[in-house]
This record gives C-alpha cells, structure tokens and sequence, in this order.
C-alpha cells in the first residue's frame, strides 16, 4: 500500500473527483424546452456541413442491370399533396429565372434536344425504404450550360405545379447522374410520377426530387430550402 | 495494471479500509457521455424505424413490429432523425476518445481481452451460469467482464459504420458492399442495436449484484473495498 488517508480526506477527494464531471450537466440542455430546438437545428446543420464535405464531384452512385429493376407498378408514388397537380402539357414550360444569361420559358422539346441519358439507379426514401429504377433524361448540367448560369452561382432552386419546393447545391447540380428527368422504364413520366419533368437524383434522398417541375432559379444565396426542409428534415441530405 | 490504492484510516473508530482508483476520469467521462448518448440513439432510431418497420425494398410488404411511440424519441421522422444525427456525433466522439485514452494511457490492460484471459473463461461461465466455485478474484475485471467490454467496443464501432453505410450508401457505397448491400447494411444496424442493448441488460444485473461501491466507483473513480488484492 503505497499511501495512507483518513476518511475525511478520502471524502473530499471523492468529492473532487465527482465534481469533475459537471461538464455532463452540459448535455441536459438538450433537455431544456427552449434550449433543445436551437441544439438540434445545430446538430443537423453540423451532419448537413459534413455531409456536404463528404460529397465528391466525381463519384457516381451505384447502377444496376435492368433485371435488378423494381417493376414499375411496384414504384411508390409519394407526394405530399396530391398524386396529379393537372398539368396542362399543351402550355407546359419550365419557367428559367436568375442568375443565368439566357432566361425564358422553355419547352419540353428544346430540353430533350440535349444528349439523353438513360441510368438505373436506387432511389432511397427518408422513410427507410428504395426502390431500383430506369430513369432518362438530360443532365441538369448540360441544361444549366445552355441556359449559361453564371459559373459562381451556388444554388438551383426549382418550384413545382403542386406548390412544392426544393433547391439544390451547384456541386450536386453538375453531378453527371443529376438529371432533368422526363421518363421512367423508357416511357414518358406518368402524370403522378411527376409529367411532363421532374428531378432525378441518384446522390440525394428521395425528398429532394421534386416531380411536376414548372419554375427553375439559378442563384447566389438560398431563399427557401425546400418543403419538408421547412418541417425539420435535414436540408443537404445527400447519400 | 494496478491501479493506485489507498488506505484510509477512519477518523473516529481507527478502523482501516482499503480502496483502488480503478476509473481514470477520461474513462467515466466517456462513459456516462456515451450512456445518454447510447439511450438516444436507440430511442430516436426507433423512431426512424417506425416509418418503415421492416427490410428490404418498398414492395407491400408487412410491418415487422410496430414499436410503441411511447419507448421512442423525436415524436415523428423528422423529429428523430435531428436527434439521430445530432447525438451520433456525440456517440461517436465518446467512443473515440475512450479508445485514444485506453490506448495511449496504457489503461487498455485492465479491460482488453487478451489471449491470457483465455484459460479463465470456462470457469467463470461455470461460475455464473451453472453455480460453479468462484474464481479467486485476481484483477478489476475478470475474463467474462474483460470479454463483454472489449465486444461492446466493437459492436459499438459496427453500429457506426453500419450507420455509416445506411446514411451514405452512395459516398461509402464500399461499406454497404461489404455488409451484402443496402438492405443488409440496414438489417445489420438494427441488430448490432439489439446486441448492445443485450449488453447494457447485463450490465446493469451485474451493477445491481455488486452493490453500492461498485456504483459509485464510476463516479468518484474510487472502490472502496475492492474485490481483488491491492499493492
């Protein structure tokens, strides 16, 4: 035994040793009502900001063969509102604003006349479940080059028949798999699938490819993130 | 390793006792950070898992179990998944940590399972499983205890890189590879969760049967009368 005490002085020194544990008092402020959401909208931004480091440009997602396809009568629709916003195709034009040189309203056939792009890929839902399946479409990055958003813009924000809303970060936006897509299994969209254009995005989770597309911005500064961003899901979420 | 030890002399019967720092700070700190920590992440999870309680694709498929609302964190998706991914880097960190301490501190040798513990496994099974003799008490931690905390460790480490993999299955689409694909990788995370919950029941039954000094010692880092011979 290499030391001696007596009670006394082992008590204090216990105490001491207690006491250093007081910065766990620090994690019950996640605890406290006013504290907890501020705590967690930090959390959220910090996955969001190493999410987003994580990121590369040049890494495609997986893709699969055509018989690892879920049929297409088996693809979920999901929507938060309603399954068919009644498009009218005949005037339908995706509405082109901001920091590009080349604004306007632009048909679904000058859009198709860029190179098509046909890739089966998984889409992954917040919920937890994916699905595999074919999408085709342009790359949104030959898109934003013939519309010549300004290369320093950072954002691509869309609007969409149904009032939903969504944006994007311009790394994600020029990602080769990133798609202004107007067929799925080969097909013209279906109307609930999001006619006559909607986003595919193999990098990014379900919620971020918004269907029935009517507007598009390019943009220096993020107005709105998205619908379910503004109920609390995270706004990055790429996978 | 022996941790330091002390004698204490009572101040009014002169009656000595002996006691042991057995957990450094780094050590309880970690502990208890990564115990709310833990208690999170199981209940935001579940909570995450009840808006798709099954695996595989979405083909209709049955729900597996639908777990009560009441034993879960967040109050919906959204609510869980700020609680998921603000305490998984908590979770994390606690763990990092820990390990860097027991590593470089040298404390390692009082809790990693070794070869050497290896000869002392049948007997303290036969001990508590099948009302066998008690081994003499050597150490802090015996072979079985030595064998649950260096397990938990690395199921601790699987459920991040399982999560890892269901969070990210593009970026780290190697990792989800490695667990036999996405759906696998999913499936995995809920199980390593129920492997270390399996821990923790046992854990708190052996905190229960050692009594009050035990407990305590992983606050103050002290254990007063000590099972195991002291210096």
């Amino acid at each position: 035994m290499s030391s001696r005490t007596n009670s006394r002085n082992f008590r204090g020194m216990s105490r001491r040793e207690l006491l250093k544990l007081t910065p766990l008092i620090a994690l019950g402020g996640f605890a406290i009502p006013g504290l907890q959401k501020p705590l967690l909208k930090t959390g959220l931004g910090f996955s969001d900001w190493a999410s987003a480091k994580l990121f590369r440009s040049a890494h495609l997602a997986p893709t699969f063969s055509n018989s690892d396809l879920t049929p297409f009568s088996k693809f979920p629709i999901n929507d938060y509102d309603v399954d068919d916003p009644e498009v009218d195709f005949d005037k339908w034009t995706l509405t082109v604003t901001g920091a590009v040189q080349k604004p306007g309203d632009y048909t679904l056939p000058q859009i198709q006349g860029l190179p098509k792009i046909r890739q089966n890929t998984r889409h992954v839902c917040v919920e937890g479940w994916d699905v595999i399946g074919r999408f085709g479409g342009v790359r949104l990055s030959d898109f934003l080059k013939m519309i010549a958003a300004e290369p320093t813009a950072r954002f691509v924000n869309v609007e969409c028949a149904d009032d939903y809303y969504e944006s994007l970060d311009m790394a994600t936006a020029l990602h080769p798999q990133t798609l202004l897509c107007y067929e799925m299994y080969d097909q013209p969209l279906t109307r609930e699938h999001g006619a006559p254009l909607r986003l595919n995005i193999p990098t990014k989770i379900g919620y971020k490819q918004a269907k029935y597309l009517t507007d598009l911005k390019v943009s220096h500064v993020l107005e709105r993130v998205g619908y379910w961003e503004d109920q609390g899901y995270s706004g990055f979420y790429g996978l | 390793m022996a941790a330091p030890a002390i004698a204490i002399e009572n101040v009014k019967t002169g009656e000595v006792t002996e006691a042991v720092y057995e957990h450094p700070f780094i050590v309880r700190l970690c502990h208890w950070v990564n115990a709310v920590a833990l208690f999170v992440m199981v209940g935001s999870g579940l909570q995450i898992f009840r808006a798709f309680p099954s695996f595989g694709a979405k083909i209709p498929q049955k729900d597996l179990l639908n777990w009560p609302k009441a034993f879960a964190i967040g109050g919906w998706l959204g609510g869980a998944l700020q609680w998921h991914l603000t305490f998984m880097w908590i979770y994390i960190a606690s763990g990092l940590v820990y390990i860097g301490y027991q590593i470089f501190s040298g404390n390692h040798k009082q809790v990693l399972f070794g070869p050497r513990d290896l000869p002392g496994v049948w007997p303290m099974v036969r001990h508590y499983f099948f009302f066998g003799v008690k081994p003499p008490v050597r150490e802090a931690y015996n072979p079985l205890q030595k064998h649950a905390y260096t397990t938990v460790i690395v199921l601790g480490a699987l459920s991040v890189l399982t999560g890892l993999a269901i969070w990210k299955p593009v970026q780290f689409s190697w990792l989800a590879w490695m667990m036999g694909g996405f759906h696998w990788a999913r499936l995995w995370h809920f199980v390593i969760m129920w492997a270390i919950l399996a821990f923790v029941f046992g854990h708190l039954v052996m905190v229960v049967l050692h009594g009050w000094n035990n407990f305590v010692s992983m606050f103050t880092g002290w254990k007063k009368d000590p099972e195991y011979p002291v210096e």
